[in-house]
């Protein structure tokens, strides 16, 4: 058991819980309330709830509501992150109903979804919620039963007094409970306690997802919304010159076309989240789906170029001529590279490229807003939700304490929905239309108005002396709105010659974070790179990562590396052993990769086999650790998601540009992986060291890539250099 | 505008629409059915797929004009309380990730174990094939519908 002091500061929560006390309202999320509630859950919804804390209430028939603070992606933080709370809660998770929490920051920090970081920075004010929680029933208990608290256990809901054999529910006592004052220190127990924490807890909304409820924004539906488009310019680097909207107001079902702006007002600047190529849009608003996509067939507009409109060749010659510059400014310089570069036994070089890529989440852009003079209702999804609340305040000159803004489960994130453009939009077509609106991107809106993951490219160079050790070490890397390159991972701070620098191409076409951001690309060239100068030494990959890793162990070159080399180590071991590496295995090419980022390790094999001359991945060996694993079944699901995904844009994933404009712009041009192109088999094992979690939902994504280029050498003999894999050799496409 | 009488989850339904009103919107917007998705109007994706007399259809490209009264199946009406076996098989595997794929992906599969009761590998490839999971549940969703196959 550990005791440490409530990060809580007892007026603030005395504040947030008294906000949340008026009237014992029923727990019912605003999805249920639109449908009549089962009998199953009339049976077990209690008379009266407790609220405890911002994170939990407490029913009088001991079931307990508790709140999900972050944004749910599919990354299964609804059920994760409740499954901590009840564990210092000590309570039964059969008798937990999860919530999703709206925004609300009196009450919690960090609503966001984004960076791995929810499990990672949630972990300790989430146990804290349940101990406090636990602390103030056991302190009630122990009034009621007039024994010092001490004498008092909790288990699966239930607290006992040992020595008369008192037993009694949380429900019983959590109206006293209630009124106890918050505790200033609590006990968290002890990892090797844990009875949910460690333990695969089914999706809370598994069931609902399989029967096809309306859990997402576009299942949003209110008495007298009107349903609202976009038209945004074709191409980047454009505005509207005129519309024409005769046509399309007259047909049936529509209310109105409307121009809107959403730029800040003149002194007020953007939140970092609000990325959006184009301030002036048209709106066609209708009542309903069909009619407003058919209307918005018939808008006629006219375009005019407001900057220069780019394209993938000049994306391409731009990035290669930033990467043949050295900049003033090394982001890391270590040594004497070039020096050393100069009168090296072996040099090695290669070039990687990166196409854009869209996000492409399944549920398109989306959300429903309902502004009044006086309050703006917001609800949808994003992963942002703090920021569009600002965003919205500014542009509506409307205080936040008057905006609300609830979150829906989200058909995909991805990084796309940290940019809160379309809550935005959708605010300010409500406010102009004086009604509740649902805004709907179509599936080529939302690829060709993306927040895309930049084009990069990058150049590795590497140094070998007469005994194929690695003496010196080179990257360079180059991408729209900034370079991809991590100056302090890996390697460096395992060769004593090394330069890190990246190069800016600033561009009209909007981008932003995407899974596993400038990693998504990095492991790929990096780990394909390494493969190759472990060729070029005659060393084993797996053995040459790892004699890089003891010298970052034994003697690390410079104090700034952001890595644990025992714990890179450590998963690249465990892959190798697991995966039987350097068995012979005829027919089967293998690579392998291993990369850190969000905070975790992931190491993989992959086994590319070929199959009517076509490679085909028939299994994906995968080491991780990230600490203590909260939701085994759910990690796994990340996992196997983050390699499906990975080898899936590796192989076959691009967005390209013409004169401004997408040249993909649905599932037909823009291709994403298949059922028959996933891997037959993963199998990943998780490092049990009791650390503290960290991140998850994108570290597995990025060192995929690696592992299937290095396999796919192995298979046809040629280095891969660009994505995707399928345009750069004619064998995969 | 015209009035449509449709056959849905076994009750009628009368709606005034577009014939050009593809059945996905028909659906959503005006039977309040929330459990087929949009994903691409395209019949690239397979988020909308319904069954219409037992064969899995991409209802994103199916105008309300060519169903007549040909019985169609939504999510809401593959069972009443969540218990087709590839339902259940689906909450077995802890299938979904973000989710909202799954709908499509559990009506193609069901339509395919009523057509193939025991598939191999490779035909449910060719059975699913149309149907994107983003989050990339492949994997699971594979193994959900062989447990499924040894349920019936």
């Amino acid at each position: 058991m550990t005791l440490v002091k409530t990060s809580y500061n007892r007026r603030s929560f005395l504040k947030a819980s008294a906000a949340t006390s008026g009237g014992m309202v029923l727990g019912f999320s605003w999805l249920a309330s639109c449908t009549p509630p089962t009998a199953e859950q009339l049976l077990t919804m209690p008379s009266e709830w407790f609220d405890i804390n911002a994170f939990l209430k407490i029913g009088d028939n001991g079931v307990v509501t508790i709140f999900s603070p972050n944004p749910e992606i599919g990354q299964n933080v609804k059920t994760s992150m409740p499954m901590i709370v009840a564990e210092e809660l000590d309570v039964d998770w059969e008798k937990v109903v999860v919530e999703q929490a709206g925004l609300n920051t009196s009450k919690y920090t960090r609503q966001l979804a984004g960076g791995s970081q929810s499990i990672r920075q949630g972990w300790q004010s989430l146990r804290m919620a349940g101990a406090t929680a636990r602390r103030m029933l056991l302190e009630a208990a122990a009034q009621e039963w007039a024994v010092p608290v001490g004498e008092l256990s909790t288990s699966a809901g239930e607290i006992m007094h040992e020595g008369s054999g008192k037993k009694m529910g949380y429900g019983e006592i959590a109206s006293k409970a209630a009124m106890v004052s918050v505790p200033e220190e609590v006990e968290l127990k002890d990892p090797k306690d844990f009875t949910i924490i460690g333990t695969s807890r089914k999706n809370v909304d598994g069931k609902k997802i399989a029967m096809g409820e309306p859990l997402f924004g576009l299942d949003v539906t209110r008495d007298g919304m009107l349903i609202a488009m976009i038209e945004h310019p074709p191409a980047f680097g454009m505005k509207i010159k005129s519309v024409d909207d005769a046509s399309a107001k007259s047909m049936p079902g529509i209310k109105d076309v409307i121009r809107f702006s959403t730029a800040p007002p003149e002194g007020v600047d953007r939140q970092w989240s609000d990325v959006n190529a184009w301030d002036e849009l048209v709106a066609i608003v209708g009542e309903s789906t069909w009619q407003v996509m058919k209307a918005k067939k018939a808008l006629k507009v006219q375009w005019e170029a407001a900057s220069p409109a780019e394209s993938s060749a000049d994306h391409e010659s731009t990035l290669a001529e930033l990467i043949s510059k050295t900049a003033d400014e090394p982001s890391r310089k270590d040594g004497d590279p070039e020096a050393v570069f100069r009168s090296a036994a072996k040099v090695i070089e290669r070039t990687y490229n990166a196409p854009f890529l869209a996000h492409n989440t399944l549920e398109p852009m989306n959300f429903f807003a309902h502004v009044t003079p006086d309050h703006a209702e917001l609800l949808g999804p994003i992963q942002t939700p703090e920021f569009l609340s600002k965003s919205v305040s500014a542009i509506l000159d409307m205080p936040e304490e008057n905006i609300s803004i609830m979150l829906t489960r989200m058909g995909g994130g991805f990084g796309r929905r940290l940019y809160g453009h379309f809550g935005v939009e959708a605010a300010v077509i409500s406010q102009k239309m004086n009604a509740p609106i649902k805004l709907v991107y179509s599936r080529e809106d939302d690829m060709t108005q993306g927040t895309y993951r930049p084009a990069y490219k990058v150049h590795y160079k590497a140094a070998l002396d007469d005994n194929n050790n690695l003496i010196a070490f080179a990257v360079k890397g180059a991408g729209t709105h900034g370079g991809p390159v991590f100056a302090n991972r890996f390697p460096a701070g395992t060769v004593d010659n090394y330069i890190a620098e990246n190069h800016r191409k600033d561009s009209n076409i909007s981008t932003g974070a995407w899974r596993a951001p400038r990693s998504n690309f990095m492991a790929f060239a990096e780990q394909s790179f390494l493969d190759e100068v472990a060729e070029a030494a005659g060393k084993d990959p797996i053995d040459f990562r790892l004699e890089l890793f003891d010298r970052a162990i034994k003697n690390p070159v410079g104090t700034d590396n952001d890595y644990d080399a025992e714990r890179y180590a450590g998963v690249l071991r465990l892959v190798k052993e697991k995966s039987n590496w350097g068995a012979d295995m005829p027919g089967v090419h293998r690579g392998v990769s291993a990369y850190f980022c969000h905070n975790s390790y992931v190491a993989q094999v992959v086994d590319v086999v070929m199959q009517n001359n076509r490679p085909k991945v028939q299994k994906v060996w995968c080491a991780v650790d990230c600490g203590i694993v909260v939701n085994p079944v759910a990690a796994l699901n990340q996992i196997e998601g983050g390699i499906v995904d990975g080898i899936g844009h590796a192989m076959y994933s691009a967005l390209t540009f013409t004169d401004g404009q997408p040249q993909q712009n649905n599932f037909n041009t823009y291709r994403l992986i298949r059922h028959g192109e996933a891997p037959m088999e993963i199998e990943t094992f998780f490092v049990d060291n009791g650390i503290d979690p960290t991140g998850l939902g994108e570290p597995s994504l990025p060192p995929v890539q690696g592992a299937l280029a290095n396999a796919l050498y192995k298979a046809t003999g040629e280095r891969l250099e660009s994505q995707p894999f399928e345009k750069d050799q004619a064998l995969l496409g | 505008m015209a009035i449509f009488d449709l056959n849905i989850n076994g009750k009628q339904h009368q709606v005034d629409v577009d014939g050009d009103t593809p059945m996905l919107w028909v659906i959503r917007d005006h039977v309040g059915l929330m459990g087929t998705k949009y994903g691409c109007g395209i019949a690239q994706c397979g988020a909308c797929t319904v069954h219409i007399e037992g064969v899995p259809t991409r209802s994103c490209t199916t105008p309300v004009s060519t169903v007549g009264n040909r019985k169609v199946t939504t999510i809401e009406g593959l069972s009443e309380k969540g218990d087709h076996p590839v339902q259940k098989a689906w909450l077995e595997h802890d299938v979904p990730q973000c989710g909202y794929c799954q709908a499509g992906q559990i009506m193609s599969a069901a339509a395919l174990l009523e057509s193939n009761p025991d598939p191999t590998d490779e035909e449910i490839d060719g059975a699913m094939d149309g149907n994107i999971c983003r989050c990339g549940t492949y994997v699971r969703i594979k193994a959900a519908i062989k447990t499924a196959a040894e349920m019936k």
